[in-house]
């Protein structure tokens, strides 16, 4: 320990350095009192395009799923008439299956491919070139990534049916036959997704301790043990983060199934923000078309709650263990 | 522990290992060989793509694509190419996710890093009760607003023009300010009272010393904003209804692609656009590449 310096000397200094901070922190409240003003100033114009185009909006959104507007003309009251229609509605029922479908294989297949990549990269490289490589289709718009997939994915001159056929496989109508027009979506988000994914999983798998591997490793677990036992669990909260994320936003698909498909063939990728667009502007229904999406934001609040609560409950498990 | 042991173990890693890269080889080669197939396609003569479509160089090399698409090539050279672009105009496209892109994205980041400050380093009633609404806006998905939103600008007389392109994403971004307020939220009290000690007021503090304390942080989001902006496409379909004078590059790419009916598709036509499109992405990609990718963990984690 230190050498004892006197107490008297010790107790002066402490006096002076408390007579200082507590007349800085005098100047500092006084320096605050003026905030106010200030303050509402500059939220004042993130507050104004919040209430304009954000609480506005969404609160007329929600008065329009209950109107029969048409754009032209006024909006008139007719209760709950459109959540009626889209009881009976058949193509509704089918955009959902199709958006269900969709986002179960596009979320599973990049929550499943990302973690595979993350964890093998992880244990592999902390390569930056090739984290940045995984990441280049993250940069282009789904316009661009479905431009090129429609042509590599092409029934006729596409390179992928070409691959396929110089090994025996029968060509596929990718984004032509409905059986394959939800998949080949599907695959085309992954790999437009996989490298954020990826990076997200990493960061996470990069805070771990490395410790409990070394530990493990020492009790001769093996890799694919370590995965099960030590990785998935302690990377559950940056886990739950993610699979949240992904469902949402493959659930808002829309600029894809646009450029590749338009919701065809047979109804087969009318996801449910392409029968809402097609409800708003190819028939100006905006009131069925708002509660149609009213409707797709409470199916995204639920998930989000579900998916938060297991997540919760997940991590209470964990705790009573440890 | 015997030696075998330890060389049996060593010999299953490098099995992994192996195993690893090979997954990592085949991950690579599929993330990015569209970007070589683009490029093989662009420098194609269109007409000759049907004879090989194998070949992995460019079938008839040529730059016609490109002409066309730049808008250098005349309708006889673009006819005996088999393009069909005429009045693509990538030239004005470009310009107009330019101005889209780059104008959005600095309102909205400067917008919410005055809120963020004030949310964060401000000490003032009310405070916590606005946060906690805006924040909610997070929860809130695109549809719900687009469509009235649509209706909005609409009324207000702003379809067709940079104004009802820019204006409902200009000002307010609930995620920018919760990330630049966590930020500012974990820079020293010390740091701010030195400042007013010395004398200096609240805003004067705010751009000398915060704000450049926060470069790193603001950057980001700038990057981040812009590429949204430029890859954008629901809400300029909705705004940019006719036209080219405000249309950005993916909507005019995607009217590229649907113009073409069926076996006609100008394929090396659209390729050399797409390529055109996502070029300032990789510009930006090649100066800021670490950065975002830095970024991208960092906005996930939080």
């Amino acid at each position: 320990m230190a050498v004892d310096v006197a107490p008297a000397h010790r107790a002066r200094t402490a006096a002076v350095a408390q007579r200082t901070r507590r007349s800085t922190r005098r100047s500092v409240a006084a320096a605050h009192r003026g905030d106010a003003p200030l303050a509402w100033l500059l939220v004042a114009p993130a507050l104004l395009g919040f209430l304009v185009f954000a609480a506005y909006p969404t609160l007329r959104g929600i008065y329009l799923s209950f109107t029969d507007f048409r754009v032209l003309g006024d909006a008139h009251w007719i209760g709950g008439a459109n959540f009626a229609r889209m009881m009976d509605d058949e193509v509704f029922w089918n955009s959902l299956r199709v958006t269900i479908y969709y986002v179960l294989l596009s979320a599973g297949g990049v929550i499943v491919l990302g973690l595979v990549t993350a964890v093998v990269l992880h244990r592999l490289t902390a390569s930056t070139t090739i984290r940045s490589l995984v990441i280049i289709p993250f940069l282009v718009s789904n316009i661009v990534a479905g431009v090129i997939w429609t042509w590599m994915l092409d029934s006729q001159l596409g390179i992928a049916n070409e691959l396929f056929q110089a090994v025996g496989i029968p060509r596929i109508q990718f984004f032509t036959d409905p059986q394959w027009a939800v998949p080949s979506l599907a695959a085309v988000t992954i790999w437009k997704g996989l490298g954020y994914t990826t990076i997200l999983l990493f960061v996470g798998l990069q805070a771990l301790p490395h410790q409990v591997y070394e530990a493990a490793r020492l009790d001769g677990a093996s890799e694919v043990q370590m995965f099960f036992r030590i990785t998935i669990p302690m990377l559950r909260p940056v886990l739950a983060m993610v699979v949240i994320l992904t469902i949402i936003n493959c659930f808002q698909i829309f600029d894809l199934v646009q450029v590749t498909t338009k919701g065809g063939p047979e109804n087969s990728t009318n996801v449910l923000q392409n029968y809402i667009y097609s409800k708003a502007f190819g028939q100006f229904d905006f009131g069925y078309a708002s509660a149609l999406s009213l409707g797709l934001f409470l199916i995204m609040l639920v998930i989000t709650f579900v998916q938060m609560r297991i997540s919760r409950i997940n991590e209470s498990d964990s705790e009573g263990v440890a | 522990m015997t030696t075998a042991d330890v060389s049996v173990r060593r010999r299953r890693a490098g099995l992994g290992r192996i195993a690893g890269w090979t997954y990592l080889g085949f991950v690579l080669l599929v993330t990015v060989f569209p970007f070589y197939w683009i490029l093989r396609t662009a420098l194609s003569n269109n007409k000759a793509l049907a004879t090989d479509p194998s070949s992995l160089l460019p079938v008839g090399f040529t730059v016609q694509a490109f002409r066309r698409v730049l808008g250098l090539a005349s309708l006889a050279e673009a006819q005996a190419q088999g393009g069909n672009v005429a009045g693509f105009d990538i030239g004005i496209y470009m310009r107009n996710s330019i101005i889209y892109a780059v104008t959005s994205t600095v309102l909205v980041v400067l917008f919410s890093t005055l809120a963020a400050y004030a949310f964060s380093r401000l000490e003032w009633p009310g405070r916590n009760l606005v946060f906690s609404v805006l924040i909610v806006a997070l929860m809130v998905p695109g549809i719900m607003t687009l469509l009235p939103n649509f209706v909005l600008v609409k009324n207000l007389g702003l379809v067709n023009t940079f104004a009802g392109l820019i204006l409902p994403g200009a000002f307010f971004s609930a995620f920018n300010i919760f990330f630049l307020r966590q930020f500012f939220l974990g820079i020293s009290r010390e740091v701010e009272e030195a400042a007013i000690i010395d004398g200096a007021g609240r805003l004067r503090v705010m751009f000398r010393v915060i704000m450049p304390m926060a470069q790193g942080p603001i950057v980001t989001l700038l990057i981040l904003g812009f590429i949204g902006a430029w890859n954008d496409y629901f809400w300029p379909l909705l705004v940019s209804t006719s036209g080219d004078e405000v249309r950005p590059l993916t909507l005019a790419l995607a009217v590229f692609r649907q113009s073409a009916p069926g076996t006609a598709t100008d394929w090396a036509g659209l390729m050399a656009a797409a390529l055109i499109a996502a070029l300032p992405m990789f510009l930006i990609f090649m100066v800021f590449g670490r950065r975002i990718v830095n970024s991208i963990g960092f906005s996930g984690v939080r």
